[in-house]
């Protein structure tokens, strides 16, 4: 298994974002480094749009989080309800 | 360690970049001056281009033009990235509440049949032109020299982009995916589309980047966008189709706005010699003949009998338009 | 008319697969490889160019609000940091050679892929590339100009950043390793350039440059270049997966790409760490708080990260470039070398240096335990005995360069740190040296390419790095002081050690005015 990850800018928009990817996947470990915040996982990452909109309660396009994304690692697949990271071997 | 600071004054050592103090002098820069002058590298490159080991990698030699200060051809907008996002962000907004409204109200429902029609066969096969021009323009962005001259091209490309996409949404609005097979179909094989096509593939294979300048941004973007955004919107407008104006109304707004920056280039371009001068104008010549006569066919589609009368009237304009530039056409 | 009931919402895939590719068309009146001239002279193939699969989609309307919503910020917080004297607020104003070092030699680079990028987006003969070439382009462009109008506002009150983001990369010695780097990759054709930055450089090495490099500003306190970083990395990501996209794409076309792209990855994975050991040297040495030593970065970033996606390659047959057998030894020993060569040069470079102090040594033992004490330790030490005698070591020889890295042969045996390595090759009868097995490789695979660079100590020597008119003849002529001249460096101001200079007088000035009364 190899790792993913994903890092977004440590501010107001991100703590839902960070909320939900934590959430819907519990093999997640939290890395907090300056004005940063990492999120490793083993093999597979999701991020699902109506998780982040339960906590935000406005509609929420996946496209936003490119304004504080800062980096990631994986195989991105992307459609209007989630977007997954994972190494396909 | 958190310090007022508000209330110091500290005199600084100097005011911008050396490059920027030789040619302004040492006052405050702007951040188009910035990030656009000086920043293209020019004298000292390692290794010989594979596609091209005439020049180096950025070569004045890539056109016919010449220029003592290829920096003399400055953006009048000043756009640099952010002041160009910030100005695109601000119209798309009223591009997208307009595309909004008219999806969800049904709106492209009420246009009349003719004009709905008008609008797919005319603007939606269009995309491929704007395509088009893109990839004139990101030709320039990557070969072209000078930032303030390559900068505004890539803008200019990523807009063409942008209103291909406009395009194809028109398309989507009115009459779904079908539509965009419909207008591909009409692009590559229709008899009235093949001068305008055979055209714009022209000038995918010209080299000389000011010459793509020329025949795209002036000649082309100069005769076609008034017959699209002025005289047939103007059309649209009177005869019940609104909708399609407030879907075309970017694409209104950036052709003003453009040719205002195209006729900056092209006037400081003739002025610097008579050498230029004749280039540009024997360039507009040859270009205007053939844009004339790839856009007929569209025209006529578009206008019916009146339309050699609407050509002869943007041809006018456009003659007018270069005669103020300094050209001999 | 129902056509609003019987219209389906499209979904993003398919309605951006509307709004790029559905452009396109092969043309019939030129032919495609007139209107595609560089598609086919690098050797790979490509049979279907609908098989791409987009690695973002952003139509441009969307492109342009969230950009515009980043720009937005970054300016807004730029502005606030000039209107409050923020440059005060960095740990102390060493940390700024760091930050020179980022606007001489990585800043030009950023505008390099702009360009790049344009002819990339204009090459391809499928449109799916193109526009996400395109609009890497355009980031790019806005990386150079944020990164020059966040340092705009240390270059009014400090020295080394006067020459800007160009007039430099093109003249002083070591900026020619970041430059010959990108030069390297331009002049190659559009899919080389894609493996060289859009694979090897921004996905690879990528996240070694930015995120120490961010992360150090954070820890200092420099809120600009945090700002226009981060703000930066956000497009990174995008051009991270247009670069995997990529190398996947032309693996899967046909097997014949694989050699090709094999010896790509070899060659530009190693040309990208040599150009690295100026971050590691930064991490290392120059940051006041550091955040973590080059070693545990490129751990961290390279050896699991790296690993994974070589994992995921491997099922194309691609394999770990060899050279990463000596990277595991030599990140034990570059960064130490490297600080110890510009410190021996410090009269001709754009920012200022200095020796580590006791802590500062304590804490690089502990990250090196292997190599610090052993080898550097020691002559750290011995400088600063000569110069507290008032002996301050200066070395005025010109070194040798490295045929295509360009980096000064400093760089020891893999199995022994104590011997200065170096490779010869012979060319149409003249020898060439590099630094390493390497760049050894990759000169003896494009002799005729490595032969054109530029060195800027030959051409010291060769008379060619004076400002124009100089007379090398009268009396008392100093060739040092005439390079540095036309290099834009201030002898005195720009260079030399940190110790004494104008801008540690300055920055303590201002910082007294600031938090006294007096």
């Amino acid at each position: 298994m190899s790792t993913v990850f994903i890092a977004f800018q440590t501010n107001e928009d991100t703590r839902p974002i960070i909320e939900s990817i934590l959430a819907d996947n519990p093999h997640a470990v939290l890395d907090e480094q300056p004005a940063m915040v990492k999120i490793n996982a083993e093999g597979s990452l999701v991020i699902k749009r109506e998780s982040i909109e339960e906590r935000i309660g406005r509609d929420f396009d996946l496209q936003e989080l490119q304004v504080n994304l800062i980096t990631l690692s994986g195989n991105m697949d992307e459609d209007d309800d989630q977007l997954t990271l994972a190494w396909k071997n | 360690m958190q310090i007022d600071l508000r209330t110091v004054a500290i005199k600084p050592l100097r005011h911008t970049f050396d490059h920027l103090v030789d040619r302004f002098g040492d006052k405050p820069a702007s951040r188009y001056q910035e990030g656009s002058y000086n920043i293209q590298q020019e004298h000292i490159f390692h290794y010989r281009p594979s596609w091209d080991a005439d020049n180096v990698l950025f070569d004045k030699k890539r056109t016919k033009i010449r220029m003592q200060d290829w920096y003399a051809l400055k953006d009048p907008r000043q756009y640099y990235y952010g002041s160009y996002t910030i100005a695109r962000a601000r119209q798309q907004e009223a591009a997208e509440s307009s595309f909004e409204m008219i999806e969800d109200r049904g709106l492209a429902e009420l246009i009349p049949a003719e004009l709905r029609q008008t609008a797919l066969d005319v603007l939606v096969p269009m995309r491929h032109v704007e395509w088009g021009g893109n990839m004139g323009n990101s030709y320039i962005a990557a070969y072209g020299y000078g930032t303030v001259i390559t900068q505004p091209c890539l803008y200019h490309a990523m807009d063409h982009l942008g209103v291909a996409q406009y395009l194809t949404r028109i398309g989507l609005v009115l009459d779904g995916p079908d539509a965009l097979e419909t207008a591909k179909s009409a692009w590559m094989s229709c008899p009235n589309w093949q001068p305008l096509r055979e055209h714009v593939e022209n000038l995918l294979v010209l080299q000389d980047w000011f010459e793509i300048f020329v025949a795209q941004n002036l000649v082309l973007e100069g005769l076609l966008n008034p017959l699209l955004y002025d005289h047939l919107d103007a059309d649209f407008s009177a005869k019940g189709g609104t909708a399609i104006s407030m879907m075309t109304r970017f694409m209104a707004e950036w052709s003003t706005e453009t040719a205002k920056w195209v006729d900056a280039q092209i006037k400081v371009a003739a002025a610097e010699s008579p050498e230029n001068k004749a280039v540009l104008s024997d360039w507009v010549k040859h270009y205007r003949t053939a844009t004339l006569a790839a856009l007929a066919p569209i025209a006529a589609r578009a206008f019916g009998e009146p339309s050699a009368d609407v050509l002869a009237d943007i041809a006018a304009e456009f003659n007018a338009r270069c005669a103020k530039l300094g050209l001999a056409v | 008319m129902d056509m609003k009931a019987t219209k389906k919402k499209l979904g993003l895939k398919e309605k951006y697969a509307h709004m790029t590719r559905g452009l396109g068309w092969d043309t019939t009146y030129q032919p495609m490889d007139k209107v595609f001239p560089q598609a086919a002279f690098e050797g790979i193939k490509i049979h279907d160019w609908d098989k791409w699969e987009d690695p973002f989609r952003l139509t441009m309307d969307a492109y342009w609000k969230y950009q515009a919503e980043k720009e937005r910020k970054l300016y807004a917080v730029l502005d606030a940091f000039a209107q409050n004297n923020g440059h005060l607020g960095i740990t102390d104003a060493r940390y700024l050679n760091a930050v020179k070092l980022f606007l001489t030699g990585i800043s030009p680079l950023e505008y390099v892929a702009h360009r790049g990028f344009a002819a990339a987006g204009r090459n391809f003969p499928g449109v799916g590339p193109r526009v996400a070439c395109l609009m890497q382009s355009i980031d790019e462009v806005r990386h150079a100009q944020t990164q020059i109008h966040a340092l705009s506002n240390y270059n009014k009150f400090y020295e080394g950043f006067h020459a800007g983001a160009t007039h430099q990369i093109e003249r002083v010695w070591y900026l020619s390793v970041p430059k010959s780097f990108f030069d390297d990759a331009f002049s190659a054709g559009p899919f080389e350039w894609m493996i060289a930055i859009g694979f090897s450089f921004e996905y690879v090495l990528t996240n070694l440059l930015f995120v120490p490099f961010m992360s150090g500003a954070a820890y200092n306190g420099d809120m600009a270049t945090v700002t226009f970083g981060f703000s930066a990395q956000s497009d990174e990501a995008r051009h991270m997966t247009l670069g995997l996209e990529c190398i996947k794409f032309m693996l899967e076309q046909d097997p014949d790409n694989l050699p090709i792209v094999q010896k790509w990855i070899d060659k530009w994975a190693w040309r990208g760490i040599r150009v690295l050991t100026l971050v590691g040297m930064m991490m290392d040495y120059m940051l006041p708080k550091r955040v973590m030593s080059w070693k545990e970065a490129w751990e961290i970033y390279f050896e699991q990260n790296g690993g994974a996606l070589f994992n995921d390659l491997a099922k194309y047959g691609i394999k770990v470039p060899e050279c990463i057998t000596q990277c595991t030894v030599d990140k034990e020993h570059i960064s130490h070398q490297a600080w110890a060569t510009f410190y021996q040069y410090a009269h001709a470079s754009d920012f200022h240096t200095w020796l580590p102090n006791d802590e500062e040594m304590d804490w690089l033992s502990a990250k090196y335990p292997n190599t610090f004490d052993k080898y550097y330790r020691p002559r750290f030490t011995q400088w600063r005995e000569m110069a507290d005698k008032g002996e301050r070591f200066y070395n005025n020889t010109l070194p040798m360069l490295c045929q295509v890295c360009q980096i000064p042969m400093v760089f020891t045996e893999p199995d022994d740190p104590t011997k200065i390595c170096y490779r010869e090759s012979e060319y149409q009868g003249e020898k060439y040296h590099t630094c390493s097995d390497g760049c050894k490789h990759i000169f003896d695979d494009e002799p005729e390419k490595y032969i054109q660079a530029w060195l800027p100590v030959h051409q010291i020597y060769q008379g060619n790095c004076f400002p124009e008119g100089t007379d090398p003849t009268v009396e008392g002529f100093d060739p040092m002081l005439k390079v540095l001249e036309w290099y834009h460096i201030e002898n005195g101001k720009d260079n030399m050690d940190y110790e004494g200079s104008g801008d540690q007088a300055n920055f303590a000035a201002w910082r007294g005015m600031a938090t006294q009364n007096t």
